[in-house]
């Protein structure tokens, strides 16, 4: 009774209207299970591939892993469709100007091209003007060799990744406050305490499988806090959710520490032994009595006091962010609140006290951390640190002054890009079209570039500006290390080869560095072990140290947290158990003031824009939008508004900022505040959210205020088309026509049952 | 009660549709989901309810009754299958039968289809796909002795009233305990629960 899961296009047969095809394939005869992870969100779930006698990915199955348990999300039950998808990239694409489509050639006329490029842009404005834009959703092999090829190879200052859009604010708040940028504790330790803070992170969305976690510890009789201007499906059973308005994270934080001071209940010994600023501290927070937090927070001051209470007298607590409170103008400022609040009352560094970012891509720790971001280096160090400096010149065998010194942020390149600063251009793993904000001015900056060479593994909305398309794997076919938001290195393996001509990322960028000559024999890897090899020895003595690993070790367990400096050192799953990171052991307090947005609502624009994610997709949908099962849980974007707006479900509502608008079908929802909209981002022009989201910055983290910007709503005529996403020259795009009557019922998509 | 079941608790759902996407992946019904995944409460929560079949014990399976040509197989330990690919007729009777509203009716192959709790897994001691990816155990596999372990403070719930009718299920519905069962999805019977 038997029958076989379709090796061919995902999915695809199911909803033609025809006899369904997958049900006479038959099944592939022999099968073996390859060990893996997720290659989507922070949480990094293991999984077994499903692999064919002829090599094929075909299928998952759960495995049972310390940091999943055999629970996967909608994204990562259907991942592994990505691996022979029709609309797979399978051969270098090029085209001589922008008005031409791009055709496939060799990859030796796709070098050529793009080495040739590189070196007039270079010998006519310098070096700097050529630019490196990364990701972390690549292996940290992969990111550890972007930041080296840009460097080393190119001696380009411009390089940056797309962390910058994701949790940099957390990064540089965890920096200052403890000396080093990451998660406190294992996520197991929240099944030891007594109460949990949850701030700005839609985790039952973003981080599915992470709930397991915060509601073992509700089993256990924990108290779970919320707080989001959405009541998302994990605030929506909390036992205290507080509904604030957008941009205002740092005035309610300040305000429950302000109520936890008065009650006496901060820890005094914890201070006095491990914390340097206490003082300032105290001053500031007295400035913000729960009326007046209240206030500027639109929420009811007696909550703020609950809150306060709650966690004040928890004998252990945790507190858990994400980008809610990090895409903001103040983004670090808020993470330094929350930290201000674990640190005052002493709940970090012991099993069930502690406190962490719940990172938002699959490396997003791994990524920022070995010299991919513009201002560092490998093992967590600093570009303008001499001592960072030598060892790295030591490692890489070059001098200090063959190395760039800091360069800018993923949002201001694309901006200089604009204004002719910056005319060559080499993106991987990432689609700024869709995720950077205010998109029409990112377009203006790409189509600005003399040069645009972008490598990927599916056709993005910004691979169709490029002149030069590179076809790279997708993550199941190599292997490599990541690192996943509690600082837990995992590693990929490979379960098939690449689809025709398509060929590892950190080839592709090795051959690209041969050809280029400068430097050439430092970019020799012959595979991601010997790229880890070096890693390893460029991390050493550094924050995040990996030295210690090897891809057997990481094999053997359950992963491996850094910092690991020796072979026979067991990592460490805990961090601050006896001291902070700071030269003194001591933590840092900050006296934060609360800030307006960069753009606070008037008359004209009375409503406040927020965006994030919804649970069947992931980022700018690149990969999750071409998978049949997540298309039909969410086909198409949406705008929510609260019932009192006075629209019904599925009224096309227009939406208007500053820079640009859009119609979207309305999904009224008591579930969001009043004076608060929401869209979420994963689609293309003409439905991008980010048309309409601000471009500022944060000074200190240059993360973009994608979380608050104003707003006006007014009736809409006809609804903007979500297009499918691009194919390559040839290709099928994905057929939307019978999704257009397929509105979300609910943030998480539609119902499958009736009604 | 040590026999393995499925035990739903909506209360823990968080509509994810991970269940959903699983289910699409058995090798039995490759792309097509048995799970009817609701937002109960549109507009006012983000509330969800997953409903599988129930594998009703008394009365027997009411859609393999009303079954014109006994196309629902029914095993020894009482797991109600899909219909016969061979013998259905498309009819729609067991659609109309169940009280629980589970099977599923291809208007264009003219076939139904329902979850058979994964037989083609559990018959070779793997879980059933949706209940091992559920990221919240809002769908757990496994005895009421390791529910009650993992989770204190509910109970199971196998007897449903539609009516004057009363229908006993293999599988679960969890409830806090302690908690009035008049607000049990389906109704609710006084009757003591047959798993104490």
């Amino acid at each position: 009774m038997r029958r076989a899961l379709p090796v061919m296009a995902p999915g695809i047969g199911s909803f033609r209207k025809e006899r369904s095809r997958a049900r006479t394939k038959p099944r592939p005869r022999e099968e073996r299970l390859v060990e893996t992870h997720c290659c989507y969100c922070g949480v990094q779930c293991g999984m077994y591939l499903r692999v064919s006698g002829d090599g094929k990915v075909f299928g998952v199955e759960p495995r049972d892993h310390d940091i999943n348990k055999m629970k996967l999300c909608p994204k990562g039950v259907t991942a592994y469709q990505q691996v022979n998808h029709t609309d797979r990239l399978t051969t270098p694409l090029m085209r001589d100007r922008r008005d031409q489509p791009l055709r496939p050639v060799s990859w030796d006329a796709a070098f050529d091209r793009v080495v040739s490029e590189i070196q007039t842009i270079q010998a006519k404005y310098g070096a700097d003007a050529f630019a490196v834009y990364s990701g972390s959703s690549l292996t940290t092999e992969k990111c550890y060799l972007m930041g080296k090829f840009a460097r080393v190879a190119l001696g380009t200052k411009h390089v940056d990744y797309n962390g910058r859009l994701c949790m940099v604010s957390a990064a540089g708040a965890n920096k200052k406050a403890f000396g080093v940028d990451r998660a406190a504790n294992p996520w197991s330790d929240m099944l030891e305490t007594d109460v949990i803070m949850l701030l700005g992170a839609n985790v039952g969305e973003c981080f599915p499988v992470a709930t397991q976690y915060f509601w073992g510890a509700r089993d256990r009789g924990a108290k779970l806090i919320t707080v989001d201007p959405r009541e998302t499906p994990i605030a929506r059973t909390a036992d205290i959710h507080v509904p604030l308005r957008p941009g205002t994270d740092a005035a309610f934080c300040n305000a429950v520490l302000h109520v936890i001071e008065r009650e006496g209940l901060v820890d005094e010994e914890f201070i006095a032994a491990r914390t340097i600023g206490w003082g300032q501290l105290r001053e500031k927070v007295r400035e913000y009595p729960p009326e007046r937090a209240g206030k500027i927070c639109g929420v009811d001051p007696a909550l703020i006091e609950q809150v306060a209470l709650t966690w004040g007298r928890a004998d252990k607590a945790m507190a858990f962010h994400a980008r809610g409170i990090e895409h903001h103008t103040q983004g670090v400022n808020n993470c330094l609140t929350v930290i201000n609040l674990v640190l005052a009352t002493g709940q970090i560094g012991r099993p069930g006290k502690g406190y962490g970012t719940i990172t938002g891509q699959g490396n997003g720790q791994g990524g920022r951390e070995h010299g991919q971001k513009s201002d560092q280096l490998p093992g967590q160090r600093m570009i303008e640190d001499p001592e960072a400096r030598a060892h790295i010149c030591r490692a890489w065998g070059i001098t200090d002054e063959e190395l760039p010194h800091k360069g800018t942020s993923a949002v201001e390149m694309v901006h200089q890009a604009e204004r002719g600063e910056i005319a060559g251009w080499l993106g991987i793993c990432n689609n700024p079209l869709v995720s950077m904000p205010n998109t029409d001015r990112i377009a203006r900056g790409y189509d600005s570039l003399e040069f645009h060479c972008q490598i990927d593994f599916f056709l993005s909305e910004t691979c169709v500006r490029a002149d030069v398309v590179l076809p790279s794997t997708c993550w199941a076919e190599d292997e490599g290390v990541s690192t996943n938001a509690e600082g837990r290195v995992i590693k990929y393996n490979k379960a098939a080869e690449p689809p025709g001509e398509a060929k590892p990322d950190w080839w592709i960028v090795c051959e690209i560095a041969r050809r280029l000559g400068r430097h050439a024999d430092k970019f020799g890897f012959g595979s991601a072990r010997e790229i880890f090899e070096e890693l390893r020895v460029a991390s050493a003595g550094g924050l995040a140290d990996y030295s210690g690993m090897t891809y057997e070790r990481i094999e053997q367990s359950g992963g491996i947290f850094w910092p690991c400096p020796s072979e026979d050192h067991p990592g460490t799953p805990r961090l601050f158990e006896q001291s902070f990171a700071h030269p003194d052991g001591l933590a840092r307090f900050h006296a934060i003031d609360w800030q307006h947005p960069a753009e606070e609502v008037d008359d004209e624009f009375p409503l406040r824009l927020t965006t994030g994610r919804t649970v069947a997709h992931y980022l700018s949908g690149n990969q999750t939008r071409r998978i049949d099962a997540l298309v039909q849980q969410t086909p198409s974007p949406w705008i929510e508004v609260h019932p009192d707006l006075g629209y019904s479900n599925g009224d096309p509502v227009r939406i208007v900022s500053r820079r640009g608008s859009a119609t979207y079908p309305a999904l009224v929802v008591a579930s969001i505040r009043r004076d608060t909209v929401f869209i979420p981002y994963h689609w293309a022009t003409p439905v991008a959210a980010n048309l309409m989201t601000v471009d500022a910055l944060d000074p200190t983290s240059l993360i973009p205020e994608f979380k608050v910007c104003a707003c006006r709503i007014e009736p809409g005529v006809a609804m903007d088309e979500t297009m499918p996403p691009p194919v390559p020259p040839g290709g099928q795009s994905y057929d939307f026509s019978r999704m257009t009557d397929r509105q979300p019922s609910a943030p998480q998509g539609r119902g499958t049952g009736r009604g | 009660m040590t026999k393995k079941a499925l035990f739903i608790d909506p209360g823990r759902c968080i509509g994810c549709q991970a269940c959903v996407a699983a289910c699409r992946e058995c090798d039995s019904h490759p792309g097509k989901s048995m799970i009817h995944l609701d937002y109960p409460d549109p507009g006012n929560s983000t509330a969800a309810a997953p409903t599988v079949c129930m594998h009703c014990s008394d009365p027997v399976a009411p859609c393999a009754q009303v079954c014109p040509t006994d196309a629902i197989p029914i095993d020894e330990q009482g797991i109600v299958g899909s219909a016969s690919e061979e013998l259905c007729i498309g009819c729609g009777n067991c659609v109309h039968a169940c009280p629980f509203g589970v099977p599923k009716l291809d208007l264009v192959e003219m076939l139904q289809s329902k979850c058979d709790m994964c037989y083609d897994r559990t018959s070779q001691g793997k879980l059933p796909m949706c209940a091992s990816v559920c990221p919240t155990d809002a769908l757990f596999f496994g005895t009421q002795a390791e529910l009650m372990q993992k989770r204190p403070g509910v109970q199971a719930v196998d007897i449903f009233g539609f009516g004057d009718e009363t229908v006993r299920t293999n599988n679960a519905m969890v409830a806090p305990a302690g908690k009035n069962l008049d607000r049990i999805p389906g109704g609710y019977s006084r009757e003591p629960d047959s798993r104490e």
